[in-house]
């Protein structure tokens, strides 16, 4: 980098500071600023006033339900993305391309058809002589949806790259097949399937649309921290609002904090 | 491995959650025919939703189409203090809740913040109108095209810029005739990704729009607003359209990636 001819670097470093400065106001007007004000607005009445606005019953119910709700919602994706990921990638059949092909549509459906979606199926007019319409279980079906792809896409390409003489090997020497997916395939899976677990995490206790309609969104029965902050917002309390978007901020950040080092060690050590 | 139960397994989640519940909208669409899948499309209102909608997708994609490319080069090209915070800035939107996106935009661009407050006396109203929608839709999708074209930039290396450079062309000109082309698969598949999520924004939509019927209500919001008012008909119909938009959006991005990996 340093072998630069110095016209270049010069004429670089103006270039640069135009358009970096251009970038970053940018970023700052939309996202910066916007984001340091909920933050700002959520500690209006210092902490006391924090805890208050977050501890009212319906918005500490919501929080509770989303972060459990997620919970479940990436433990069962850790275990399914997993499943899911092997038969794409060590299973033949017909039709696989098109299988593997759906799995993206979650990402690609708005979340509110999705939640018209699974409510035309789960709901009160449904073919299937089942109705989680207005249940708690609701919300993690919706969750499950809008969460598909993140596990299957993250363990997919380590599956494919995954070595199989290890593997060949456990079985030559008379592993039975159990002992060795958990002795040689699932230590290298973990740290992708605890990263696309995390990333299903986040993206739970962020939803909105989709748990909506489905869920009917009752106060503390069925309704998570998005639709409960919407609830203060409309009802014209935005620090309450404030709060807890920022204690839903904090645990999405603490997750993908954890997310990196989790990638740091396995990277260290793989 | 126990082969044939893992795949049956997969399948049924598979066919449960995601296959079945789509078939069932398309089915309960066109359930009384096309001409009523038709009708309840041209109402004044589904078009005009529409046309929020579209008009949203154009500018948010066109705004994160630019700073998209302008970051990446930055990010990629130059050194600069600071840049790995920036670098991981970009990424934040994908953590943040849609709803926390439209409370965010409030606080600072509404009618009673200080920002939204000057704005509206010099007669630009961001929050409950168009302008608020856009910024929320950029918001959303902003990670999107830098997160497409970073990898590509990198792996395309400074080579032949530096000899087009050496040769004497503009920066302007190395841009357009060796890094754009260099690009194009990667930015293309950054726009299409972007207008997937403009298309499909609802939360952070929901909030700043006020969600008033015909003005600026966007097709996501229609959905919710028909359906709720038992008029299941039209909020299929436009379900519909949006999820046939999603599919042929998927479909185009894995002709995208496809050609990046030959």
């Amino acid at each position: 980098m340093t072998a630069l001819p110095l016209a270049r670097r010069r004429e670089f470093r103006l270039g640069t500071g135009l358009g970096l400065g251009t970038a970053v106001l940018y970023l700052s007007l939309i996202v910066l600023i916007p984001l340091a004000a909920v933050v700002w607005r959520s500690t209006d009445g210092g902490w006391g006033g924090f805890w208050t606005a977050v501890n009212r019953p319906d918005s500490w119910s919501a929080l509770k339900l989303t972060v459990l709700a997620s919970a479940v919602v990436a433990l069962v994706n850790m275990v399914m993305g997993t499943i899911i990921a092997w038969v794409l990638v060590r299973d033949s059949f017909p039709g696989k391309s098109i299988v593997d092909a759906l799995i993206d549509l979650p990402f690609a459906l708005p979340t509110i058809v999705a939640g018209l979606v699974l409510l035309s199926l789960y709901g009160t007019s449904s073919p299937l002589p089942v109705n989680l319409a207005y249940t708690r279980v609701s919300v993690g079906v919706a969750l499950l949806f809008v969460t598909l792809p993140f596990v299957v896409r993250t363990v997919q390409p380590v599956l494919l790259e995954l070595d199989r003489d290890m593997e060949q090997a456990a079985y030559s020497l008379g592993a039975a097949p159990a002992t060795t997916f958990r002795r040689i395939i699932l230590p290298n899976l973990a740290p992708a399937m605890i990263s696309g677990a995390g990333l299903a995490f986040t993206r739970a206790i962020a939803e909105y649309g989709a748990t909506n309609l489905l869920t009917g969104s009752i106060p503390l029965k069925t309704q998570v921290a998005a639709v409960n902050i919407v609830g203060r917002i409309e009802s014209d309390d935005p620090t309450g609002a404030a709060a807890v978007s920022t204690l839903l901020l904090a645990i999405a950040f603490v997750v993908l904090l954890g997310l990196d080092l989790v990638q740091r060690r396995s990277a260290r050590h793989g | 491995m126990a082969r044939l139960p893992l795949r049956v397994l997969a399948l049924l989640y598979l066919l449960l959650l995601l296959v079945l519940p789509v078939v069932l909208v398309a089915w309960r669409t066109f359930e009384h025919g096309v001409g009523a899948f038709v009708d309840a499309l041209s109402t004044p209102n589904a078009i005009h939703a529409f046309a929020v909608t579209g008009s949203v997708a154009v500018w948010s994609v066109l705004a994160n189409t630019l700073f998209g490319v302008g970051m990446a080069v930055l990010l990629v090209r130059h050194r600069f203090p600071g840049k790995r915070i920036v670098n991981a800035l970009i990424d934040l939107p994908l953590a943040v809740s849609p709803v926390v996106v439209g409370l965010a935009l409030i606080l600072v661009y509404g009618r009673f913040a200080p920002v939204g407050g000057w704005l509206e006396r010099h007669g630009l109203q961001v929050i409950f109108s168009l302008p608020g929608m856009v910024l929320a839709t950029i918001f959303v999708s902003l990670p999107l095209v830098v997160r497409a074209i970073v990898p590509v930039l990198e792996e395309l290396g400074e080579d032949q810029e530096q000899a087009a450079h050496t040769l004497g062309a503009s920066r302007w000109q190395t841009f357009r005739r060796i890094t754009l082309p260099g690009i194009r698969g990667a930015l293309g598949y950054g726009v299409v990704l972007c207008l997937a999520r403009a298309l499909g924004e609802y939360g952070a939509v929901a909030v700043v729009s006020g969600r008033q019927v015909g003005q600026t209500q966007t097709a996501t919001l229609f959905v919710e607003e028909r359906y709720q008012n038992f008029d299941t008909g039209s909020a299929f119909a436009v379900a519909t359209v949006l999820a046939l938009a999603a599919v042929l959006i998927l479909l185009v991005t894995k002709l995208l990636r496809r050609k990046e990996v030959l």
